[in-house]
Protein backbone atom coordinates (compact mmCIF):
# COMPACT_ATOMS: atom_id res chain seq x y z
CA UNK A 1 0.00 0.00 0.00
CA UNK A 2 1.45 3.72 -0.99
CA UNK A 3 2.27 6.48 1.41
CA UNK A 4 0.27 9.33 0.26
CA UNK A 5 1.84 11.34 3.04
CA UNK A 6 5.20 11.26 4.50
CA UNK A 7 5.53 13.05 7.84
CA UNK A 8 9.17 13.59 8.10
CA UNK A 9 11.10 15.56 11.55
CA UNK A 10 8.11 17.35 11.39
CA UNK A 11 8.10 20.03 14.57
CA UNK A 12 5.73 22.91 15.27
CA UNK A 13 5.33 26.10 17.20
CA UNK A 14 2.77 28.54 17.93
CA UNK A 15 5.62 31.31 18.93
CA UNK A 16 7.72 29.61 21.75
CA UNK A 17 5.53 27.28 22.87
CA UNK A 18 6.21 24.02 20.46
CA UNK A 19 3.03 22.23 19.82
CA UNK A 20 4.29 19.10 17.63
CA UNK A 21 7.80 17.76 18.73
CA UNK A 22 9.39 15.66 15.57
CA UNK A 23 6.80 14.01 14.13
CA UNK A 24 7.51 10.90 12.00
CA UNK A 25 4.24 9.43 10.38
CA UNK A 26 3.17 7.61 7.25
CA UNK A 27 -0.67 7.71 6.21
CA UNK A 28 -1.96 5.24 3.31
CA UNK A 29 -3.34 6.27 0.57
CA UNK A 30 -7.30 5.24 0.39
CA UNK A 31 -7.28 4.26 4.12
CA UNK A 32 -8.54 6.02 7.55
CA UNK A 33 -6.18 7.27 9.93
CA UNK A 34 -7.36 8.23 13.17
CA UNK A 35 -5.53 11.04 15.18
CA UNK A 36 -6.16 10.28 18.78
CA UNK A 37 -5.47 11.76 22.49
CA UNK A 38 -6.60 14.27 25.02
CA UNK A 39 -7.41 17.81 24.70
CA UNK A 40 -4.36 19.93 23.74
CA UNK A 41 -2.28 16.73 22.76
CA UNK A 42 -1.08 18.90 19.12
CA UNK A 43 -3.77 16.07 17.05
CA UNK A 44 -5.75 19.47 15.51
CA UNK A 45 -2.60 21.01 15.20
CA UNK A 46 -1.02 18.20 13.21
CA UNK A 47 -3.95 18.00 10.88
CA UNK A 48 -4.21 21.49 10.01
CA UNK A 49 -0.06 21.28 9.51
CA UNK A 50 -1.38 19.03 6.40
CA UNK A 51 -3.14 21.45 4.30
CA UNK A 52 -1.50 24.26 6.23
CA UNK A 53 -4.47 25.96 7.32
CA UNK A 54 -2.09 26.92 10.27
CA UNK A 55 -0.13 29.52 7.68
CA UNK A 56 -3.29 30.92 8.86
CA UNK A 57 -2.07 32.22 12.81
CA UNK A 58 0.44 34.60 12.27
CA UNK A 59 2.93 33.12 15.25
CA UNK A 60 3.15 29.90 13.92
CA UNK A 61 5.81 28.36 12.42
CA UNK A 62 6.72 24.63 11.05
CA UNK A 63 10.01 22.94 10.54
CA UNK A 64 10.57 19.36 8.82
CA UNK A 65 8.92 18.00 5.69
CA UNK A 66 5.20 16.93 4.75
CA UNK A 67 4.95 14.87 1.62
CA UNK A 68 2.70 14.91 -0.23
CA UNK A 69 2.90 12.10 -3.11
CA UNK A 70 7.05 12.49 -2.46
CA UNK A 71 6.44 16.32 -2.47
CA UNK A 72 7.08 18.42 0.18
CA UNK A 73 4.14 20.68 0.95
CA UNK A 74 6.47 23.08 2.78
CA UNK A 75 8.98 23.57 0.32
CA UNK A 76 9.52 27.14 -0.82
CA UNK A 77 7.53 27.99 -3.95
CA UNK A 78 4.32 25.64 -2.56
CA UNK A 79 1.47 27.64 -3.80
CA UNK A 80 -0.95 26.79 -0.71
CA UNK A 81 -3.92 27.88 -2.28
CA UNK A 82 -3.45 25.02 -5.38
CA UNK A 83 -2.11 22.82 -2.31
CA UNK A 84 -5.90 22.83 -0.19
CA UNK A 85 -7.53 22.08 -3.95
CA UNK A 86 -6.04 18.48 -3.34
CA UNK A 87 -6.37 18.30 0.42
CA UNK A 88 -10.26 18.99 1.46
CA UNK A 89 -11.80 19.50 5.20
CA UNK A 90 -14.54 19.10 6.99
CA UNK A 91 -14.53 20.91 10.20
CA UNK A 92 -15.76 20.26 13.86
CA UNK A 93 -18.93 22.20 13.81
CA UNK A 94 -21.47 21.82 10.18
CA UNK A 95 -20.40 25.51 9.15
CA UNK A 96 -21.85 25.58 5.36
CA UNK A 97 -22.26 29.18 3.66
CA UNK A 98 -25.46 30.85 4.46
CA UNK A 99 -26.52 30.35 0.72
CA UNK A 100 -28.42 27.78 -0.59
CA UNK A 101 -27.82 23.96 -0.98
CA UNK A 102 -26.62 23.81 -4.60
CA UNK A 103 -24.27 27.26 -4.00
CA UNK A 104 -22.70 25.51 -1.02
CA UNK A 105 -21.28 22.69 -3.19
CA UNK A 106 -20.80 24.89 -6.24
CA UNK A 107 -18.85 27.44 -4.30
CA UNK A 108 -15.38 25.51 -4.93
CA UNK A 109 -15.84 24.71 -8.16
CA UNK A 110 -16.53 28.10 -9.31
CA UNK A 111 -13.68 29.74 -7.46
CA UNK A 112 -11.57 27.05 -9.36
CA UNK A 113 -12.92 28.22 -12.52
CA UNK A 114 -15.41 26.02 -13.59
CA UNK A 115 -18.12 28.40 -14.98
CA UNK A 116 -20.19 26.08 -16.88
CA UNK A 117 -24.01 25.39 -16.04
CA UNK A 118 -24.08 21.68 -16.70
CA UNK A 119 -20.61 20.97 -15.58
CA UNK A 120 -21.40 22.89 -12.26
CA UNK A 121 -24.87 20.66 -12.18
CA UNK A 122 -23.50 17.03 -12.78
CA UNK A 123 -20.38 18.17 -10.17
CA UNK A 124 -23.25 19.27 -7.60
CA UNK A 125 -25.24 16.03 -7.97
CA UNK A 126 -22.44 13.97 -8.03
CA UNK A 127 -21.29 15.22 -5.22
CA UNK A 128 -24.53 15.40 -2.84
CA UNK A 129 -24.59 11.34 -4.17
CA UNK A 130 -21.38 10.62 -3.16
CA UNK A 131 -21.94 11.99 0.35
CA UNK A 132 -24.96 10.36 0.51
CA UNK A 133 -27.18 13.60 0.86
CA UNK A 134 -28.76 13.44 -2.62
CA UNK A 135 -32.42 11.63 -1.58
CA UNK A 136 -32.96 13.70 0.99
CA UNK A 137 -31.74 16.88 -0.79
CA UNK A 138 -32.70 16.11 -4.87
CA UNK A 139 -35.93 18.76 -4.48
CA UNK A 140 -34.79 21.66 -2.63
CA UNK A 141 -31.38 22.22 -4.09
CA UNK A 142 -31.75 26.18 -4.41
CA UNK A 143 -33.01 26.24 -0.55
CA UNK A 144 -31.03 27.77 2.29
CA UNK A 145 -28.24 25.19 3.76
CA UNK A 146 -29.45 26.32 6.83
CA UNK A 147 -32.41 24.54 6.84
CA UNK A 148 -30.85 21.61 7.60
CA UNK A 149 -30.57 19.41 10.50
CA UNK A 150 -26.86 19.10 11.71
CA UNK A 151 -25.98 15.81 10.24
CA UNK A 152 -27.41 16.79 7.00
CA UNK A 153 -25.10 19.87 6.96
CA UNK A 154 -21.94 17.87 8.18
CA UNK A 155 -22.67 15.55 4.95
CA UNK A 156 -23.24 19.12 3.20
CA UNK A 157 -19.69 19.86 3.72
CA UNK A 158 -18.06 16.77 3.09
CA UNK A 159 -20.35 17.05 -0.43
CA UNK A 160 -19.04 20.36 -0.94
CA UNK A 161 -15.26 19.53 -0.06
CA UNK A 162 -15.34 16.30 -2.65
CA UNK A 163 -16.77 18.90 -5.33
CA UNK A 164 -13.54 20.17 -5.73
CA UNK A 165 -11.86 16.47 -6.15
CA UNK A 166 -9.70 16.54 -3.65
CA UNK A 167 -7.33 13.31 -2.52
CA UNK A 168 -7.10 13.68 0.85
CA UNK A 169 -9.66 14.73 3.37
CA UNK A 170 -9.23 16.40 6.74
CA UNK A 171 -11.69 15.64 8.72
CA UNK A 172 -11.29 17.51 12.15
CA UNK A 173 -14.15 15.89 15.21
CA UNK A 174 -16.43 16.08 12.57
CA UNK A 175 -19.07 14.08 14.81
CA UNK A 176 -18.64 16.20 17.88
CA UNK A 177 -21.71 17.94 17.42
CA UNK A 178 -23.69 15.44 16.15
CA UNK A 179 -26.66 13.12 17.79
CA UNK A 180 -25.48 9.12 17.53
CA UNK A 181 -27.55 8.62 14.91
CA UNK A 182 -25.87 11.57 12.67
CA UNK A 183 -22.79 10.00 13.93
CA UNK A 184 -22.93 6.50 12.34
CA UNK A 185 -24.28 8.00 8.86
CA UNK A 186 -21.00 10.28 8.73
CA UNK A 187 -19.19 7.09 9.91
CA UNK A 188 -20.86 5.14 7.43
CA UNK A 189 -19.99 7.81 4.68
CA UNK A 190 -16.04 7.82 5.52
CA UNK A 191 -15.93 4.03 4.67
CA UNK A 192 -17.55 4.83 1.25
CA UNK A 193 -15.77 7.38 0.96
CA UNK A 194 -12.24 5.30 1.55
CA UNK A 195 -12.52 3.48 -1.56
CA UNK A 196 -11.73 6.84 -3.23
CA UNK A 197 -10.08 9.44 -0.82
CA UNK A 198 -7.12 9.25 2.24
CA UNK A 199 -9.13 10.23 5.12
CA UNK A 200 -7.34 11.49 8.33
CA UNK A 201 -9.91 12.19 11.15
CA UNK A 202 -9.19 13.83 14.39
CA UNK A 203 -11.50 11.98 17.41
CA UNK A 204 -11.98 12.66 20.67
CA UNK A 205 -14.16 10.08 20.86
CA UNK A 206 -11.97 6.26 21.05
CA UNK A 207 -15.10 4.20 20.22
CA UNK A 208 -14.87 6.13 17.16
CA UNK A 209 -11.70 5.39 16.53
CA UNK A 210 -11.43 1.95 16.45
CA UNK A 211 -14.92 1.19 14.42
CA UNK A 212 -14.16 3.59 11.73
CA UNK A 213 -10.56 3.93 11.29
CA UNK A 214 -7.98 1.27 9.79
CA UNK A 215 -4.72 3.19 11.28
CA UNK A 216 -4.83 4.75 14.68
CA UNK A 217 -2.22 7.83 15.84
CA UNK A 218 -2.00 8.46 19.47
CA UNK A 219 -0.83 11.65 20.09
CA UNK A 220 0.58 12.95 23.84
CA UNK A 221 1.45 16.59 24.74
CA UNK A 222 2.40 16.93 21.06
CA UNK A 223 4.12 14.04 20.79
CA UNK A 224 3.42 11.10 19.01
CA UNK A 225 3.83 8.10 21.06
CA UNK A 226 2.33 5.45 18.85
CA UNK A 227 1.26 4.60 15.66
CA UNK A 228 -0.39 1.21 14.68
CA UNK A 229 -3.18 -0.61 12.74
CA UNK A 230 -6.09 0.23 14.79
CA UNK A 231 -6.92 -3.09 15.65
CA UNK A 232 -3.39 -3.91 17.54
CA UNK A 233 -3.13 -0.25 18.91
CA UNK A 234 -6.48 -0.88 21.14
CA UNK A 235 -5.81 -4.67 21.63
CA UNK A 236 -2.60 -4.94 21.76
CA UNK A 237 -0.88 -1.67 22.69
CA UNK A 238 2.66 -1.70 22.73
CA UNK A 239 3.60 1.64 24.84
CA UNK A 240 2.31 2.05 28.02
CA UNK A 241 1.19 5.26 27.75
CA UNK A 242 -1.10 3.88 25.12
CA UNK A 243 -2.83 1.40 26.98
CA UNK A 244 -3.56 3.67 30.06
CA UNK A 245 -5.01 6.28 27.62
CA UNK A 246 -7.49 3.78 25.91
CA UNK A 247 -8.20 2.17 28.88
CA UNK A 248 -9.08 5.46 30.89
CA UNK A 249 -7.05 5.82 33.45
CA UNK A 250 -4.67 8.87 31.88
CA UNK A 251 -6.16 11.58 30.23
CA UNK B 1 -33.55 53.82 53.07
CA UNK B 2 -33.70 49.92 52.52
CA UNK B 3 -31.80 48.50 49.35
CA UNK B 4 -34.51 48.27 47.84
CA UNK B 5 -35.81 51.56 47.94
CA UNK B 6 -31.96 52.62 47.32
CA UNK B 7 -32.70 50.67 43.93
CA UNK B 8 -35.76 52.42 43.12
CA UNK B 9 -34.56 55.62 43.61
CA UNK B 10 -31.08 55.05 41.45
CA UNK B 11 -33.43 53.50 38.36
CA UNK B 12 -35.63 56.76 38.47
CA UNK B 13 -32.74 58.64 38.44
CA UNK B 14 -30.99 57.84 35.91
CA UNK B 15 -34.12 57.15 33.48
CA UNK B 16 -34.68 60.88 34.48
CA UNK B 17 -31.27 62.10 33.34
CA UNK B 18 -31.68 59.75 30.30
CA UNK B 19 -34.19 61.39 29.22
CA UNK B 20 -32.63 64.90 29.28
CA UNK B 21 -30.70 63.27 26.12
CA UNK B 22 -33.57 63.50 24.20
CA UNK B 23 -35.04 66.68 25.36
CA UNK B 24 -32.60 69.15 22.80
CA UNK B 25 -33.09 66.89 19.69
CA UNK B 26 -36.69 66.58 19.86
CA UNK B 27 -36.54 70.45 20.96
CA UNK B 28 -34.05 71.66 17.78
CA UNK B 29 -36.39 69.48 15.13
CA UNK B 30 -40.28 71.08 17.03
CA UNK B 31 -38.44 74.36 16.85
CA UNK B 32 -37.14 74.26 13.33
CA UNK B 33 -40.54 72.56 11.98
CA UNK B 34 -42.56 75.03 13.78
CA UNK B 35 -41.01 78.17 12.35
CA UNK B 36 -39.40 76.83 9.20
CA UNK B 37 -42.59 74.71 7.86
CA UNK B 38 -44.43 77.77 6.65
CA UNK B 39 -41.95 78.45 4.13
CA UNK B 40 -41.60 75.23 2.38
CA UNK B 41 -43.75 75.40 -0.91
CA UNK B 42 -43.22 74.20 -4.31
CA UNK B 43 -41.59 77.37 -5.22
CA UNK B 44 -39.33 77.11 -2.42
CA UNK B 45 -37.87 74.06 -3.46
CA UNK B 46 -37.81 74.99 -7.61
CA UNK B 47 -37.47 78.12 -7.81
CA UNK B 48 -33.97 80.16 -7.97
CA UNK B 49 -33.45 82.66 -5.00
CA UNK B 50 -34.19 86.00 -6.13
CA UNK B 51 -34.15 89.62 -4.78
CA UNK B 52 -30.63 89.52 -3.12
CA UNK B 53 -32.08 86.00 -1.69
CA UNK B 54 -34.86 87.54 0.17
CA UNK B 55 -37.42 85.85 -2.13
CA UNK B 56 -37.77 82.64 -4.17
CA UNK B 57 -36.24 79.08 -3.20
CA UNK B 58 -33.22 77.13 -2.23
CA UNK B 59 -33.41 75.04 -5.85
CA UNK B 60 -29.53 75.24 -6.66
CA UNK B 61 -28.16 74.80 -2.90
CA UNK B 62 -30.82 71.86 -2.55
CA UNK B 63 -29.47 69.96 -5.74
CA UNK B 64 -25.72 71.30 -5.26
CA UNK B 65 -26.26 69.44 -2.02
CA UNK B 66 -27.08 66.36 -3.52
CA UNK B 67 -24.12 66.63 -6.11
CA UNK B 68 -21.96 66.93 -3.66
CA UNK B 69 -23.89 63.69 -1.54
CA UNK B 70 -23.26 61.71 -4.57
CA UNK B 71 -19.57 62.94 -5.51
CA UNK B 72 -18.42 62.15 -1.72
CA UNK B 73 -19.96 58.98 -2.03
CA UNK B 74 -17.75 58.29 -5.25
CA UNK B 75 -14.54 59.34 -3.63
CA UNK B 76 -15.36 57.90 -0.29
CA UNK B 77 -17.00 54.55 -1.32
CA UNK B 78 -13.66 53.10 -2.85
CA UNK B 79 -10.94 54.20 -0.59
CA UNK B 80 -13.24 53.03 2.84
CA UNK B 81 -13.93 49.74 1.31
CA UNK B 82 -10.39 49.31 0.14
CA UNK B 83 -9.00 50.79 3.74
CA UNK B 84 -11.48 48.76 5.60
CA UNK B 85 -10.59 45.13 3.35
CA UNK B 86 -6.63 45.77 4.30
CA UNK B 87 -7.60 46.77 8.12
CA UNK B 88 -9.96 43.60 8.25
CA UNK B 89 -8.16 41.01 6.23
CA UNK B 90 -4.98 41.80 5.55
CA UNK B 91 -3.07 43.84 7.92
CA UNK B 92 -0.99 41.98 10.29
CA UNK B 93 -0.29 43.66 13.87
CA UNK B 94 3.01 45.90 12.91
CA UNK B 95 4.02 49.25 12.50
CA UNK B 96 2.43 50.70 9.87
CA UNK B 97 -1.16 49.30 11.13
CA UNK B 98 -0.60 50.67 14.14
CA UNK B 99 0.11 53.97 12.35
CA UNK B 100 -2.97 53.29 9.80
CA UNK B 101 -5.69 53.37 12.97
CA UNK B 102 -4.02 56.06 14.93
CA UNK B 103 -4.20 58.21 12.09
CA UNK B 104 -7.89 57.08 11.48
CA UNK B 105 -8.68 58.26 14.99
CA UNK B 106 -6.84 61.27 14.75
CA UNK B 107 -8.81 62.06 11.61
CA UNK B 108 -12.10 62.00 13.10
CA UNK B 109 -11.28 64.50 15.34
CA UNK B 110 -9.79 67.01 13.36
CA UNK B 111 -12.34 70.11 13.35
CA UNK B 112 -14.15 70.56 9.91
CA UNK B 113 -12.36 73.70 9.11
CA UNK B 114 -9.04 72.03 9.02
CA UNK B 115 -10.30 69.94 6.21
CA UNK B 116 -11.53 73.17 4.52
CA UNK B 117 -8.28 74.55 4.56
CA UNK B 118 -6.79 71.51 3.72
CA UNK B 119 -9.16 71.02 1.13
CA UNK B 120 -7.96 74.66 -0.09
CA UNK B 121 -4.10 73.55 -0.22
CA UNK B 122 -4.17 70.17 -1.52
CA UNK B 123 -7.18 70.28 -4.32
CA UNK B 124 -8.08 73.51 -5.05
CA UNK B 125 -4.40 75.02 -4.91
CA UNK B 126 -2.36 72.43 -5.51
CA UNK B 127 -4.18 69.90 -8.05
CA UNK B 128 -5.16 73.11 -9.63
CA UNK B 129 -9.05 71.69 -9.39
CA UNK B 130 -10.37 75.19 -8.77
CA UNK B 131 -13.04 75.87 -6.17
CA UNK B 132 -15.10 72.98 -7.81
CA UNK B 133 -17.81 70.16 -7.24
CA UNK B 134 -14.82 67.80 -7.91
CA UNK B 135 -13.04 70.16 -5.01
CA UNK B 136 -15.44 69.75 -2.95
CA UNK B 137 -16.30 66.01 -2.70
CA UNK B 138 -12.84 65.37 -2.44
CA UNK B 139 -12.40 67.36 0.86
CA UNK B 140 -15.69 65.52 1.69
CA UNK B 141 -14.66 62.46 1.41
CA UNK B 142 -11.67 62.57 3.02
CA UNK B 143 -13.95 64.37 6.14
CA UNK B 144 -16.20 60.81 6.02
CA UNK B 145 -13.34 58.27 5.84
CA UNK B 146 -12.83 57.77 9.45
CA UNK B 147 -16.43 57.11 10.14
CA UNK B 148 -16.88 54.73 6.62
CA UNK B 149 -13.87 53.01 7.13
CA UNK B 150 -14.45 51.97 11.32
CA UNK B 151 -18.12 51.16 10.09
CA UNK B 152 -16.89 49.36 6.92
CA UNK B 153 -13.78 47.30 9.32
CA UNK B 154 -16.86 46.48 11.75
CA UNK B 155 -18.79 44.82 9.25
CA UNK B 156 -16.07 42.94 7.45
CA UNK B 157 -15.19 41.49 10.85
CA UNK B 158 -18.59 40.64 12.09
CA UNK B 159 -18.17 37.76 9.51
CA UNK B 160 -18.26 34.75 11.22
CA UNK B 161 -14.20 33.84 10.88
CA UNK B 162 -15.53 30.35 9.76
CA UNK B 163 -16.52 31.01 6.35
CA UNK B 164 -13.02 32.27 5.45
CA UNK B 165 -11.49 29.08 7.17
CA UNK B 166 -13.80 26.98 4.51
CA UNK B 167 -13.25 28.99 2.18
CA UNK B 168 -9.33 28.55 1.68
CA UNK B 169 -9.75 25.34 2.83
CA UNK B 170 -11.84 24.41 -0.52
CA UNK B 171 -8.79 25.83 -2.49
CA UNK B 172 -10.11 29.71 -2.97
CA UNK B 173 -7.32 32.13 -2.81
CA UNK B 174 -7.60 35.21 -0.50
CA UNK B 175 -8.68 37.53 -2.50
CA UNK B 176 -12.10 35.03 -3.62
CA UNK B 177 -12.69 34.49 -0.08
CA UNK B 178 -13.36 38.07 0.56
CA UNK B 179 -14.66 38.81 -2.79
CA UNK B 180 -17.49 36.05 -2.47
CA UNK B 181 -17.59 35.04 1.32
CA UNK B 182 -16.66 38.20 2.98
CA UNK B 183 -18.19 41.28 0.92
CA UNK B 184 -21.35 39.96 0.24
CA UNK B 185 -22.09 39.38 4.01
CA UNK B 186 -20.51 42.13 5.13
CA UNK B 187 -22.22 44.74 2.09
CA UNK B 188 -25.53 46.35 4.40
CA UNK B 189 -22.75 47.05 7.23
CA UNK B 190 -21.08 48.44 4.90
CA UNK B 191 -23.38 50.49 2.90
CA UNK B 192 -24.81 51.79 6.73
CA UNK B 193 -21.53 53.14 7.16
CA UNK B 194 -21.09 55.25 4.07
CA UNK B 195 -24.45 56.41 4.53
CA UNK B 196 -24.37 57.86 8.01
CA UNK B 197 -20.60 59.18 6.24
CA UNK B 198 -22.66 61.22 3.99
CA UNK B 199 -25.32 62.50 6.08
CA UNK B 200 -22.85 63.69 8.14
CA UNK B 201 -20.91 65.53 4.63
CA UNK B 202 -24.48 66.30 3.44
CA UNK B 203 -24.49 69.04 6.32
CA UNK B 204 -20.97 69.94 6.73
CA UNK B 205 -20.64 74.08 6.03
CA UNK B 206 -16.18 74.13 6.79
CA UNK B 207 -14.93 72.23 4.35
CA UNK B 208 -16.84 73.15 0.86
CA UNK B 209 -16.25 76.94 2.21
CA UNK B 210 -13.00 77.22 0.35
CA UNK B 211 -13.51 74.05 -1.94
CA UNK B 212 -16.94 74.25 -3.80
CA UNK B 213 -19.94 76.51 -2.09
CA UNK B 214 -21.05 79.65 -3.89
CA UNK B 215 -22.08 82.76 -2.08
CA UNK B 216 -24.59 82.65 -4.62
CA UNK B 217 -24.86 81.53 -8.07
CA UNK B 218 -28.80 81.21 -9.11
CA UNK B 219 -27.63 78.56 -12.19
CA UNK B 220 -26.47 74.66 -11.90
CA UNK B 221 -23.33 73.70 -12.22
CA UNK B 222 -22.53 72.17 -15.89
CA UNK B 223 -19.86 70.12 -15.20
CA UNK B 224 -18.02 68.93 -11.55
CA UNK B 225 -15.41 71.79 -12.47
CA UNK B 226 -18.32 74.33 -11.63
CA UNK B 227 -18.96 75.81 -8.41
CA UNK B 228 -22.16 75.37 -6.64
CA UNK B 229 -24.49 76.37 -4.03
CA UNK B 230 -24.84 74.47 -0.89
CA UNK B 231 -28.03 73.98 1.68
CA UNK B 232 -25.21 74.53 4.88
CA UNK B 233 -23.40 77.05 3.33
CA UNK B 234 -26.82 78.76 1.76
CA UNK B 235 -28.09 78.65 5.30
CA UNK B 236 -25.03 80.55 6.95
CA UNK B 237 -25.09 83.07 4.13
CA UNK B 238 -29.12 83.68 4.52
CA UNK B 239 -28.46 83.88 8.20
CA UNK B 240 -25.41 85.91 8.76
CA UNK B 241 -24.59 87.78 5.73
CA UNK B 242 -28.23 89.16 4.06
CA UNK B 243 -30.32 92.10 5.79
CA UNK B 244 -33.97 91.92 5.91
CA UNK B 245 -33.61 88.21 4.94
CA UNK B 246 -37.04 86.83 6.06
CA UNK B 247 -36.64 84.83 8.69
CA UNK B 248 -38.51 82.06 8.09
CA UNK B 249 -36.66 81.53 4.28
CA UNK B 250 -33.82 80.62 6.87
CA UNK B 251 -36.21 78.46 9.09
CA UNK B 252 -37.57 76.53 5.93
CA UNK B 253 -33.55 76.11 4.69
CA UNK B 254 -32.56 74.23 7.77
CA UNK B 255 -35.54 72.28 7.83
CA UNK B 256 -35.08 70.86 4.44
CA UNK B 257 -31.26 70.29 5.44
CA UNK B 258 -32.62 68.67 8.78
CA UNK B 259 -34.86 66.26 6.88
CA UNK B 260 -31.90 65.52 4.53
CA UNK B 261 -29.94 64.10 7.04
CA UNK B 262 -32.60 62.82 8.96
CA UNK B 263 -33.96 60.46 5.88
CA UNK B 264 -30.38 59.45 5.29
CA UNK B 265 -29.45 58.40 9.23
CA UNK B 266 -32.80 56.73 8.88
CA UNK B 267 -32.28 55.01 5.35
CA UNK B 268 -29.35 53.76 7.14
CA UNK B 269 -31.30 52.64 10.84
CA UNK B 270 -33.73 50.73 8.33
CA UNK B 271 -30.97 48.92 6.06
CA UNK B 272 -29.01 48.05 9.45
CA UNK B 273 -32.04 46.83 11.43
CA UNK B 274 -33.41 45.08 8.23
CA UNK B 275 -29.76 43.16 8.14
CA UNK B 276 -29.69 42.55 11.67
CA UNK B 277 -33.01 40.10 11.49
CA UNK B 278 -32.35 38.46 8.04
CA UNK B 279 -28.54 37.31 9.73
CA UNK B 280 -28.69 34.11 9.48
CA UNK B 281 -25.61 32.85 11.07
Amino acid sequence: MNNKIDVRNFNFYYGDFQALDNINLAIREKQITALIGPSGCGKSTFLRSLNRMNDEIASARAEGEVLLDGKNIYADGVDVVELRQHIGMVFQRPNPFPQSIYDNVAFGPRVLGQARKNTLDDIVVQSLQDAALWDEVEHRLHNSALDLNPGQQQRLCIARAIAVKPDVILMDEPCSALDPVATLSVEDLMHRLAETYTIVIVTHNMQQAARASHYTAFFWLGKLIEFQETRKLFMSPQEELTESYISGRRG
Amino acid sequence: MTRQNMNKLMIGMVSLVATIVVIPIVLVIIYVVYNGIGAINWEFLTAAPRNGMREGGIMPALLGTVFLTFGTAIVSFPLAIAAAIYLAEYAGDNMLTRWVRLAIVNLAGIPSIVYGLFGLGAFVLFWNLGTSIIAGSLTLGVLTLPVVISTAEEAILSVPQSFRTVSLSLGASRWQTIRHQVLPHAMPGIITGIILGLGRAAGETAPILFTVAAFYLPELPKSIFDQTMALPYHLYVISTQVPDMPLSNQYGTALVLLMIVFSMTLVATVIRTNMRRRREW
